[in-house]
């Protein structure tokens, strides 16, 4: 792919592919350095409204629908036979903003794996068929005679799952259990000896695995290429537009403490009780209690605080203090002192890690004595109300805050529940536990110099569109 | 393990005069003992042609640095924790745990470089030190089972809980041979309160992270905590793995053992927590009456665990209520069924505690389980380190048997380990390295005649 100033030329419109593209190769395009960065920003629109989709439960026949409008809204071009190129222009131009580090790798992978998922169930079955024969599978068919051996167990798993009953003139086919990793961790499929018996409509599935490994490789790759010459090579073109167009969208990492830095201990609780989101609250409350956290919750608190602006020294006191009620100072020492040192960066890899996001937190699955996770999301509504209720939220916000939940909007839960707990608007959402930190920050402590110059209000509707002028 | 085994156990504890449990949880490794045990009885050489899988042989198809890429970290009396140790040979191994006699020892995951030169090629950006090989792990610990177990609390384990252990390996070792098709599979007592499982067969090792991650999501079941939702929710007729493991293994240790033995339904809490699990008003309103009335009158011959179950089971399975026909394999599953540790099994580069190390507080010898007679292995009998150093003063020095292991109680752990796990292991380890090496062998004519 060629990338060519802005004088206009005529694209290679030969290159029109009506399937699906598997972006195997980049296209022998020019293309001009506007719709080098256009394309990327809608395509990048569409990777974000799947990433809100995920991080709000939606259902994969929701995402199905979803998928579908982001694409026609974003990812048509005025001229029809130009829509193919836009899109994959688009892929290789955000293969480039995101191949640079292990953080977006890994969401771009993600992003572009689900979009591809949806995308090919969009497809016609011919198409689909098509999408198939371009991949080499390493399965076959299973015969008639083998078909009436696992009969009976393949019954099973159709009923299942829901499905109709299998029949002899149904095609399976046998892959290696590795191949098929979805469908093995839902159950979606029977196995034997190593082997998962996939109906064809369940191919996707493989092809989709095999969409992934290939992308994840081409982006090691790619960020090898990047690191070696591109960047270099590309420094007063390409690279500031690259640069620019991963942080535009995907928001600060929070990694650094920013405005309101340095908690001390002393502040902590009052900080907590006022200004941490259910989330967070919960994991403190219950290590003040339990003196004690999992993996999960120590990771999920532990970074969250770093981002709140504990310093590695506070953080160790304040772990400690907690921990060697249960488990004496000596063992927090020498077991958990470290993993603490290693979020800060300060052992292992020396990765100076990041706080969770909001996605990351709704993703996760606590288990048994967990208590990370999102409580929107993880706590049954009994819990949740007497949860929130604690928090001051009042019944009608309460009731509005549930409706979400219901529909499995748990950011919206969360950003009402502010709402409802600082008397105050949150039109921008909440997307990450340190920005409800940081706009709660920022709400008391314009409260608290209002109190001070005077010019008190009620403290419930006042201030806010000065608000909305900061740049949050 | 009859009882009469078990008593025995217990008495050589006190002859030694070393009862593993102090109250304080105080260190029951005298140093002294753990340099004496891992010189005369801990099984170097296993351990090394394990985690070598055939590499140290003179075939030209053996990869010589093999072994040279694991990670060993030891933990040290003092604290101390020294990651990213590596050997390159048997002797190297032995040397170094014999002199530095950690009272721990992790097993990591193979690089692709020696890690203890890693810092020299993490700099050279991407891939320049990752994990390439791991065994496939999983970690159980009954601890998770806490909230449905009433006979122990925190670290304790008896046998009836354990119990609970029995029937995650049977479930998890039938799903891992019969549907993955694994066969190179050790389970070990983790020394305390768990189990843990290594899959070492050649395609299980080179497993990646998603790979793993669906191997552990296609086994769990249990989700969910105190503050979540419904904890085991089945929905349909069951896949074929859960109605296995429910009519296998998970129906009989729950009714066989877990029933009485847990006293499911002994108290108004106790079956509350059931009842809970039973969406249907009318059906909870009516057992609960019919249980506060019998807590009064007159005491049953049968148990009443037993009775109360039989009742439930009846009035759910005898109405045709929509929905309610799960529920009893919903309560079974919720109590029975394993419950993993996750994270430990979805990456490579988890640690794992080696088989054959010394638990620190109990003194008890992480020994393998035989998947095949679990129900037999007793986790308050296994051979304590001051019970074989008592076995050793016994039978002298000078005694050595021909396994080297001067008659312990050891031996027989160590028999097993190589007779049902090493032996079968290192044979097709052996055949794989033959034909991959013949194969390149092909290729390479074929690209020459080309």
């Amino acid at each position: 792919m060629e990338v060519v100033g802005s004088h206009r030329r005529i694209p290679a419109a030969a290159h029109v592919v009506p399937t699906l593209p598997l972006y195997r190769s980049a296209p022998e395009l020019e293309v001009r350095l506007e719709d080098f960065e256009l394309f990327a920003i809608y395509r990048l629109r569409v990777l974000k409204g799947i990433s809100d989709g995920l991080s709000r439960g939606k259902t994969p026949d929701d995402m199905k629908k979803l998928v579908e409008d982001l694409l026609r809204e974003n990812m048509s071009h005025p001229q029809a036979s130009e829509d193919s190129n836009k899109d994959i222009i688009s892929h290789f131009v955000l293969r480039l903003v995101y191949c640079r580090t292990e953080e977006l790798r890994k969401w771009f992978l993600s992003m572009e794996t689900t979009l591809f998922r949806y995308r090919f169930q969009l497809q016609s079955a011919e198409v689909q068929r098509a999408v198939i024969a371009e991949n080499d599978l390493p399965c076959k068919a299973v015969s008639n005679a083998e078909f009436e051996n696992v009969k009976e167990k393949l019954h099973q798993v159709s009923r299942h799952i829901g499905q109709s009953i299998p029949t002899a003139d149904m095609i399976f086919y046998k892959v290696p259990f590795e191949e098929v990793p979805e469908l093995v961790a839902s159950r979606r499929v029977f196995i034997l000896k190593g082997y998962a018996y996939v109906a064809t409509n369940q191919v996707s599935s493989h092809v989709v695995t095999q969409f992934r490994s290939y992308l994840s490789k081409a982006l090691v790759l790619t960020s090898r290429k990047w690191t070696s010459t591109i960047k270099e090579r590309e420094k007063d073109r390409l690279t500031p537009i690259v640069e620019a167009l991963s942080t535009s969208y995907l928001g600060p990492d929070y990694s650094q403490p920013r405005e309101f830095a340095d908690i001390s201990l002393k502040d902590i609780d009052q900080v907590a009780k006022s200004s941490f989101p259910l989330c967070m609250r919960h994991l403190f409350d219950k290590l003040r209690e339990d003196h004690h956290l999992k993996h999960g919750g120590r990771m999920q608190l532990g970074l969250f605080l770093k981002g709140v602006g504990l310093k590695l020294d506070d953080a160790l006191a304040f772990w400690k203090a907690e921990f060697s009620h249960k488990v004496g100072a000596e063992r927090f020492d020498k077991e958990y002192a470290y993993g603490i040192r290693h979020n800060y960066g300060k052992e292992g890899k020396r990765t100076d890690y990041t706080p969770y996001s909001c996605q990351k937190i709704i993703s996760s699955t606590p288990g048994v004595g967990d208590h990370h996770g999102c409580p929107f999301r993880h706590f049954s509504e009994e819990n949740l109300r007497a949860a929130i209720g604690k928090m001051g939220v009042g019944n009608r916000a309460m009731e509005d805050v549930i409706d979400k939940v219901r529909n499995r909007h748990y950011q919206l839960a969360c950003t009402l529940t502010f709402e409802a707990v600082h008397g105050s608007s949150c039109d921008a959402g909440i997307n990450h536990p340190n920005q409800y930190f940081i706009d709660s920050q920022k709400i008391l402590q314009k409260g608290a110099s209002q109190e001070q110059t005077g010019t008190k209000g009620d403290g419930t509707h006042t201030g806010l569109p000065a608000l909305h002028q900061s740049k949050v | 393990m009859s009882r009469e085994e078990a008593e025995n156990g217990r008495d050589n504890m006190e002859i030694d005069g070393c009862e593993p449990q102090t109250p304080q949880g105080n260190a029951v490794l005298d140093a002294n003992f753990l340099k004496i045990y891992y010189g005369k009885l801990f099984p170097h050489e296993d351990i090394f042609k394990w985690m070598s899988y055939g590499n140290d042989g003179k075939h030209p198809g053996c990869d010589q640095s093999y072994f040279g890429r694991r990670e060993f970290s030891f933990t040290l009396e003092n604290d101390i924790y020294l990651r990213y140790q590596s050997f390159n040979s048997l002797s190297e191994l032995e040397k170094s745990i014999n002199e530095k006699c950690p009272v721990k020892i992790d097993v990591g995951p193979v690089y692709n470089v020696d890690p203890a030169k890693r810092n020299a090629y993490a700099k050279a950006g991407d891939n320049g030190f990752t994990p390439v090989e791991r065994e496939l792990i999983f970690d159980l610990d009954i601890n998770d089972y806490n909230d449905v177990r009433y006979c122990c609390s925190g670290n304790d384990v008896c046998l009836d809980c354990w119990s609970l252990m029995t029937a995650a390996i049977k479930v998890i070792d039938t799903a891992l041979r019969d549907d993955f098709g694994f066969d190179h599979i050790l389970w070990v007592y983790s020394g305390r309160r768990g189990v843990h499982c290594w899959v070492c067969d050649r395609k299980a090792r080179r497993l990646n992270n998603e790979q793993r991650a669906a191997i552990a999501g296609y086994l769990h079941v249990y989700k969910g905590n105190e503050y979540g939702h419904k904890k085991v929710s089945l929905t349909g007729p069951l896949h074929p793995f859960l109605a296995r493991s429910y009519n296998e293994v998970l129906k009989d240790i729950f009714e066989e053992r877990l029933l009485c033995g847990q006293k499911l339904f002994s108290s108004e809490e106790r079956f509350e927590k059931i009842l809970e699990m039973i969406p249907d008003e009318s059906i909870t309103s009516e057992l609960r009456g019919k249980w506060l009335e019998s807590r009064q009158s007159s005491r049953l011959k049968e148990d009443i665990n037993v009775v109360r179950w039989g009742q439930l089971k009846h009035i759910l399975q005898s109405r045709k209520h929509k929905g309610l026909h799960r529920c009893v394999e919903e309560i079974v599953f919720c109590y029975a069924y394993p419950r993993l540790d996750m994270e430990v099994s979805k990456h490579m580069n988890h640690l794992l505690k080696a088989p054959f190390c010394v638990h620190p507080k109990t003194g008890r010898v992480c020994v393998p389980i035989d998947p095949n007679h679990c129900e037999e292995f007793d986790p308050t009998t296994v051979p304590t380190l001051s019970k074989l150093l008592g076995e050793l003063n016994v039978g002298g020095l000078s005694a050595v048997g021909d396994d080297g292991l001067y008659g312990t109680s050891l031996g027989r752990s160590i028999r097993y380990f190589r007779s049902h796990f090493l032996q079968p292991l290192l044979k097709s380890c052996k055949e794989e390295i033959e034909s991959s090496y013949n194969a390149k062998l092909r290729e390479s004519k074929n690209s020459l005649r080309w």
